[in-house]
């Protein structure tokens, strides 16, 4: 029977089905299904490491011990993860080793574009690239029985759109059984495992023969396939691409590569002989257009198709309309090109109802503090009306950034002076304190070292870990926070408190983040300090199932609201004006709270200046009343 | 057979996604080829979603093309507009009557458009705009947050497949002790005129 799954879901069912026994990964979006649907199956072990490189690893480790083994992540992941990508593609292992990163065209939840494939060049490592569930699933035993043939990783690069989509897959239900044998030992074989230079030197060439022999393989391996029919125009595609462009140009011959590392130049040469004009469509970068042009062989891609963002049908029709090279009219235009419409309102993503976030950000608002941000929900933090952070740039980045604008020449005049003096004593720059807010997750992936940093070099960076009990943004997965692994064992909760005073941090101070006064409070009190401190904003996401079971909406008293919406200016979304209340002496309407988004988190009740917000206990007594 | 593009619309946090796995898994059942295309993430966190479901014999992309929408499903008003150009003329819309009001327009930057507004705008497209009070229905059941599912009942009346197979699908993917409610949320949807 054929199922509907998502990419990332076929990835998780081909990986088991091939005998994956261990798999490692890092939550990040678009990546983080295939290992929540593998962890489930039986006979596999699945963890959330605490970073990609470590799961990198962790899976390298796996593969050498002779066990199929994979690594899930997003294609920032891949970032954190290259120094381990990199000997890993020297080393080879003992059994298959799929790399499994999934790139954001679009950046729909990402802080850049990035293509995969030029890390496959980059490191030697074969790239799969599947434009459809099907594909993903079936490309997981390719790409392992790949590696175990060629003594390689193999990349898996999928894209936002595969892993997101759903499509109707054949699953294979009977799992592939490896079994090494008893005698297999672990191997004991340090000119191939142990990278220092001497043996490193000798593995180079290796890993450069290898990639020749794999584009051999490619020609004729089934991964890729050439579709002839009109021979007026070829197309080359890969991955989700190559669906557009089946839509697009019905009638066209197509080459798709399934396999985009390493290229098969005999194929392509004899495709392109065969037809009039080739072109190459590819989302993000030229990576095959390069590759062919290398070749010899005259195409067009990035002229008429753009480099950044993703494609969809429309993106490669009006391109193709432009470029002439097809004449059908763009729908869009001829029907709804001369519609008026009246201006729509921005509805970008914002902080939940009852989000643990909010009140820390109106406090850091409130302080005008100059706030370096990190990865997570919070990053939500630089939107109006809070408009509380100010940097973000990758995981683990916001502590380190912190520190380096803290941290300056000292301004006292050297004890020798210069033969001529300088045109000033004084420190240019930043003379502010910062404050580095970072999530619970992210603190332990790449937020230790940098605190770690803090403490030994001195500066006095205020880190806000912002901990809301769960890894939140790419929907709730575990992390040594939590107590529990992937899996579902109950293991000790790391916490912070001691961990980051063993770092040599000395003020350590922990608040509920849904008790206004006490984070300001927390805020005002280490700035009165010229040292780091860490202050742990601590509250559960109010997404969590035991948060929903509390929530209990709250009432505006509109006798006592004065329409001066300081709750709104909280940027809570369940905060709105009324459209029946008027505040007479102002003539603005009064604040109103939306019943159904309203979690009861109180934050405005607790702002509200003139007590016009009911607090919980006030909605229970009046409950209460009624029901008497 | 032809394919049909529904475009499905929304908030985050209001169901979008849990509706297009349905719809998505009738259409697998009732013997289509599906292809369902959503986006997940920090896309999520209150701001407008979509998600593209395509019914047909042969689907190559996921993604609908602009102009080619054959059904809009808006599980709110305003969101309901945002997709205008993604519509074929004629499509038909199906428009959850209500609003979650955008941070820009609590804060005075922009102008929620009037329910008349949004209708007029959509009929300029096509004439089969139709409004549907899913969170009154829902309420009257005792939990507006089904409202959803009633949507997904009116939508069902549109498209030639037994209810029998909707409320297998709904029953399969909703908590059991909410089974019920949701099919009554369903029938009561697909009881609408």
């Amino acid at each position: 029977m054929k199922r509907l799954l998502s990419g990332n879901e076929a990835v998780a069912y081909g990986a088991w089905a091939a005998g994956v026994q261990v798999a490692a990964g890092y939550p990040g979006t678009p990546s983080t299904e295939i290992l929540e649907t593998f962890a489930p199956f039986p006979n596999v072990y699945a963890e959330w490491s605490v970073n990609e490189k470590v799961a990198v690893d962790v899976a390298i480790g796996a593969a050498y011990a002779g066990r199929r083994a994979m690594a899930t992540m997003k294609h920032v992941g891949l970032n954190v993860a290259a120094d381990s990508f990199f000997y890993v593609s020297f080393t080879g292992a003992e059994a298959g080793l799929l790399i499994v990163v999934a790139d954001d065209p679009a950046l729909h939840s990402s802080q850049n574009e990035q293509d995969t494939r030029r890390y496959a060049r980059f490191a030697r490592v074969p790239c799969l690239d599947p434009a459809d569930s099907q594909e993903a699933h079936d490309m997981v035993a390719a790409g392992l029985e790949l590696s175990e043939q060629f003594d390689t990783p193999v990349l898996l690069r999928l894209t936002t759109r595969v892993s997101h989509s759903s499509t109707a897959v054949q699953v294979r239900e009977e799992r592939k059984q490896i079994d090494k044998g008893a005698g297999w030992k672990y191997p004991r074989n340090p000119t191939k495992y142990v990278m220092v230079p001497a043996n490193a030197a000798r593995r180079h060439p290796l890993v450069e023969e290898r990639t020749q022999r794999i584009a051999e393989w490619a020609e004729t391996c089934p991964l890729n396939r050439a579709e002839f029919n009109d021979p007026r125009l070829g197309i080359v595609a890969c991955g989700v691409a190559y669906q557009y462009a089946k839509e697009v140009f019905p009638n066209a011959s197509f080459l798709k590569l399934g396999l985009t590392f390493p290229l098969p130049r005999r194929l392509i040469h004899d495709f392109a002989a065969r037809v009039e004009r080739l072109i190459v469509i590819e989302e993000l970068d030229p990576c095959l257009e390069e590759e062919i042009k290398l070749m010899g062989i005259a195409c067009e891609g990035k002229s008429i198709f753009p480099l950044c963002g993703e494609f969809s049908p429309h993106v490669v029709r009006a391109s193709a309309i432009k470029a002439g090279l097809i004449s059908t009219p763009d729908l869009t235009n001829s029907a709804n090109g001369e519609i008026k419409t009246p201006p729509l309102p921005p509805r970008p993503p914002i902080l939940c109802p009852g989000c643990p976030h909010r009140p820390v950000f109106v406090a850091l608002r409130k302080l005008k503090l100059p706030v370096n941000g990190d990865i997570g929900c919070y990053t939500l933090g630089m939107l109006p009306p809070l408009n509380a952070l100010h940097t973000c740039g990758c995981m683990g980045a916001g502590i380190g950034v912190a520190h380096g604008a803290s941290v300056q020449p000292p301004i006292a005049p050297p004890a020798s002076p210069p033969a001529s003096p300088p045109a000033s004593t004084g420190s240019t720059g930043d003379a502010e304190r910062h404050v580095a807010v970072i999530g619970d997750s992210t603190f332990f992936h790449t937020g230790m070292p940098a605190l770690l940093n803090v403490a030994y070099n001195k500066s006095n960076v205020i880190v806000n870990i912002m901990d809301n009990r769960v890894t939140a943004m790419t929907g709730h997965q575990h992390n040594p926070g939590t107590g529990k692994t992937l899996q579902g064992e109950d293991v000790p909760q790391i916490e912070f408190e001691p961990l980051v005073r063993t770092m040599g941090i000395k003020h350590v101070t922990t608040v509920d983040s849904y008790r206004y006064a006490e984070v300001e409070a927390a805020f005002k009190a280490a700035l009165e300090r010229d040292e780091p401190s860490v202050i742990v904003t601590r509250r559960e996401c109010a997404l969590l199932p035991q948060a929903r079971k509390n929530y209990l909406p709250l009432r505006v008293d509109t006798n006592k609201c004065v329409a001066c919406y300081t709750c709104i200016r909280t940027g809570c979304p369940a905060l709105r004006k009324s459209t029946t209340e008027i505040y007479e002496k102002t003539g603005k309407p009064k604040s109103d709270i939306d019943p159904l988004l309203c979690t009861g988190c109180e934050l405005c009740a607790q702002v509200c200046p003139t007590g016009a917000i009911l607090f919980r206990a006030q909605v229970l007594a009046e409950r209460e009343e009624k029901a008497q | 057979m032809k394919t049909t593009n529904f475009l499905l619309v929304g908030v985050g946090g209001q169901g979008t996604l849990l509706a297009s796995n349905v719809l998505a898994e009738v259409g697998l059942r009732a013997g289509y080829e599906v292809k369902k295309s959503e986006v997940h993430g920090m896309a999520q966190r209150g701001g407008s979603v979509s998600s593209h479901v395509r019914w047909g014999q042969t689907v190559f992309s996921p993604l609908i093309g602009a102009g080619e929408v054959d059904i809009l499903v808006a599980f709110e008003r305003l969101e309901a507009l945002r997709y205008l150009s993604m519509l074929r003329p004629g499509a038909r819309v199906l428009v959850n009557d209500y609003a979650i009001v955008p941070m820009s327009v609590t804060a005075g930057d922009a102008v929620y458009p009037s329910r008349e507004e949004i209708v007029a705008t959509l009929r300029q497209v096509t004439p089969e705009v139709h409004l549907i009070d899913g969170i009154a229905i829902a309420e009257a059941l005792g939990n507006a947050r089904v409202n959803n599912v009633v949507i997904l009942g009116a939508l069902s009346q549109w498209l030639e497949v037994d209810a029998a197979l909707w409320e297998t699908v709904i029953t399969e993917r909703v908590p059991s002790r909410y089974k019920e409610l949701n099919i009554e949320a369903f029938r009561r949807g697909r009881a609408r005129p």
